[in-house]
């Protein structure tokens, strides 16, 4: 193999990978502001499948690709007010609620799936979600193809995950979300509703968490399948991890997972002898590495808020 | 502290509301032959689940007898508590039908004497339990001939789940029908290393059809190979079911599973008194399996090509696996004069590529 092909075949690796790696974003930046704000739910998996199945099954009644899309973050942000209710109001342990949302999802998912099996997702849904080629962008050699010749959610996961940086660094509200993850009762003093906060951004990282499953059923596969996410949303938490709570990082982050996702299958090409079950731990191990090595260095920067996890008791000041 | 409890009691309503989403028929027991199926995925899984749920279907259409399941059972010993639970529904005749299920079967045989007891795709049996699977290689070499017609690249793209050997002579069926009628064709392999993943799978395909291959195939249980194929552009054989609607631009055909063949063949023998327990194998003669009808998409050449090649594989005059056959380095791995038969063919020792497939087994030591 030359290096001009193979060469191509690198670039069409990297459009996989980034195809790939956007139902982890969407989960991504939904588990980012929900940790930001001290939350840890580790429902992901269930809401991404509560968002799967309420996508496809929304896009086969109504034909209309928004309308599926809503009912998905509908869905979602409907199981993660399950836990906001569970961990902000009666201040429940977070990891057992969180568990029992991707229980609660996978069987929500799978009675409402049982009749979507072997069912096509209309056309009038799939003209939507046609890669579209960036005018200039998309002509950038190399760059253009792999990152500018998507389908139109691709672009919005790129646009979400900027704004949400801006939102999180560079606004006020922003600002608070990380005061009420880092410190609940300073924020509280400094007048900041702590529970509203929390609500909010559960509900909002429900939603992107749904829209990461409906990618899967509606534009990845698209077709419905019993567990269609297969690990997924564990893959995004783990994620948030490695990427630091921070959306930016999230972009890259994102598309490299999607790419060990992958890989395994680029390189069966070659007389290389990678076993799949070694690449399949790769997410892993890099995010117990990047824990390792910023545990270390003890960099704040890298740090999870410092109340993730913690219920906050008012009387407890 | 009764925020505390309700919450607790919260999580144990979300928790067992799982519970009451699992599915299955009832029916009181009345002495007479009632059949329990055991499947290990959802019935409308769009393939193997669901081909054997076909089968159950038509057995009770047949036979007017009674039928019950348990779908999305996990192998090991969760298979022997849905085997007891069937039991205590009334069912007397048990069919197990994926290869996990085997040795809890066995364990459930010889606590039941008097339940009779099928396993799918295993190889034990005893006084009450038969074993039973199909030539699964004599339609792939059918499918293969459809492919190997349809390439313009000569690249023909296989998605395959794992390294064994039903997998493997499949791939190999496959590559020798396709060269039946295309030698200069290639096949090449991509390991997804699931049954289940369709994200995964369609990732496969994707690699396969960015690497140059215009008709795809697959051994796994999804349809998102076809999908994947139809939007490239690019052709799709499938498997278990036919299902042309999952993509009806590229899908050509599929070596599909027809159950109900033997469930109502051996049902009919124990109504009968006439039942003995054995391990059975059929293929396209006894009806257990065939390519599905080729649609409008596949290569008109293909028809009489296809029919001629399956009244001989009926007939005897065709066996898929004969000498000599040489494996991917051009060794000579079955010589002139011998036949693989199905038990060769579902040995460890099927663990080598024939001539013209471009992938790897990593062999375990």
């Amino acid at each position: 193999m030359d290096a001009a092909s193979l060469a191509a075949y690198a670039a069409l690796f990297l459009t996989a990978a980034v195809k790939a790696g956007t139902p982890l974003l969407y989960a991504t930046l939904g588990e980012t502001i929900t940790e930001r704000s001290g939350n840890l739910n580790l429902g992901v998996e269930g809401m991404m499948l509560m968002g799967a199945v309420a996508g496809f099954q929304f896009g086969l009644i109504t034909r209309n690709p928004l309308f599926a899309l809503t009912a998905a973050m509908l869905a979602a942000s409907l199981g993660s007010l399950i836990f906001a209710f569970l961990t902000v109001t009666l201040r429940a342990n977070q990891v057992v609620s969180g568990l029992s949302l991707t229980i609660f999802g996978a069987g929500i998912a799978g009675f409402i799936g049982q009749k979507l099996s072997g069912q096509v997702v209309p056309a009038s849904v799939k003209a939507w979600f046609y890669p579209v080629k960036i005018p200039l962008l998309g002509d950038i050699p190399g760059i253009g193809q792999i990152l500018f010749n998507h389908d139109i959610l691709i672009y919005l996961s790129y646009m979400l995950a900027i704004g949400l940086g801006i939102y999180l660094f560079n606004t006020r509200k922003g600002l608070n979300l990380r005061a009420v993850g880092e410190n609940p009762a300073a924020a509280d003093a400094a007048g900041i509703g702590v529970s509203l906060y929390k609500y909010v951004h559960i509900l909002a990282g429900g939603a992107l968490c749904g829209l990461g499953g409906a990618y899967l059923s509606l534009v990845y596969v698209p077709a419905w399948q019993e567990n269609i996410t297969a690990g997924r949303g564990w893959i995004a938490v783990a994620l948030v991890i490695f990427v630091a709570w921070n959306p930016y990082k999230a972009l890259l982050g994102a598309f490299f997972f999607g790419g060990l996702d992958i890989l395994g299958l680029y390189l069966q090409k070659f007389d290389i002898k990678v076993s799949q079950y070694i690449i399949n731990m790769l997410p892993y191990i890099v995010t117990i590495l990047v824990l390792v090595f910023t545990s270390i260095k003890k960099s704040k920067e890298n740090a999870p808020p410092k109340a993730l996890g913690v219920p906050y008791f008012r009387e407890d000041r | 502290m009764s925020r505390k409890v309700t919450s607790i009691m919260l999580v144990i309503v979300l928790a067992l509301s799982l519970v009451f989403t699992a599915g299955c028929g009832t029916g009181a027991s009345n002495g007479k032959v009632k059949v329990g199926f055991v499947f290990i995925g959802p019935i409308k899984d769009g393939g193997w689940t669901e081909a054997h749920y076909n089968g159950m279907n038509y057995l009770k259409e047949q036979l007017k007898v009674e039928t019950m399941y348990r779908e999305l059972v996990p192998e090991g010993p969760e298979s022997k508590k849905a085997i007891k639970e069937l039991i205590n529904a009334g069912c007397n005749v048990i069919f197990t039908t994926s290869f996990g299920y085997m040795d809890p079967t066995l364990e459930a045989a010889k606590e039941n004497p008097k339940v009779k007891f099928f396993h799918c795709s295993g190889f034990k049996t005893a006084e009450n339990m038969s074993n039973y699977f199909g030539r699964m290689y004599e339609p792939r070499y059918l499918s293969g001939i459809v492919a190997g017609l349809k390439t313009k690249t000569n690249k023909i793209g296989y998605v395959a789940a794992y390294e064994i050997p039903e997998v493997i002579n499949g791939i190999n069926a496959f590559t020798l029908g396709v060269q039946s009628v295309n030698p200069n064709a290639v096949v090449k392999v991509r390991w997804s290393h699931t049954w289940i993943d369709s994200a995964l799978e369609k990732a496969a395909a994707v690699a396969l059809l960015d690497d140059g291959c215009d008709v795809i195939t697959q051994h796994n249980d999804s349809t998102a190979t076809y999908i994947a194929a139809q939007e490239r552009g690019a052709y799709a054989i499938g498997y278990n079911l036919d299902m042309p609607s999952a993509a009806p631009k590229a899908y050509m055909t599929a070596p599909v599973w027809n159950w109900g063949v033997y469930y109502v063949q051996e049902v009919k023998a124990i109504m009968e008194g006439t039942w003995k327990a054995a391990a059975y194998q059929g293929g396209i003669k006894e009806g257990l399996l065939d390519l599905a009808p080729l649609t409008e998409v596949a290569p008109p050449e293909a028809k009489a090509k296809v029919e001629e090649a399956r009244k001989q594989i009926i007939d005897g005059t065709l066996q898929v696996f004969k000498g000599p056959i040489k494996d991917q380095s051009g060794n000579i791995k079955v010589p002139e004069g011998k036949t693989l038969n199905y038990e060769d063919t579902m040995s460890m020792d099927m663990n080598w590529f024939v001539q013209g497939v471009e992938g790897k087994i990593e062999v375990q030591k």
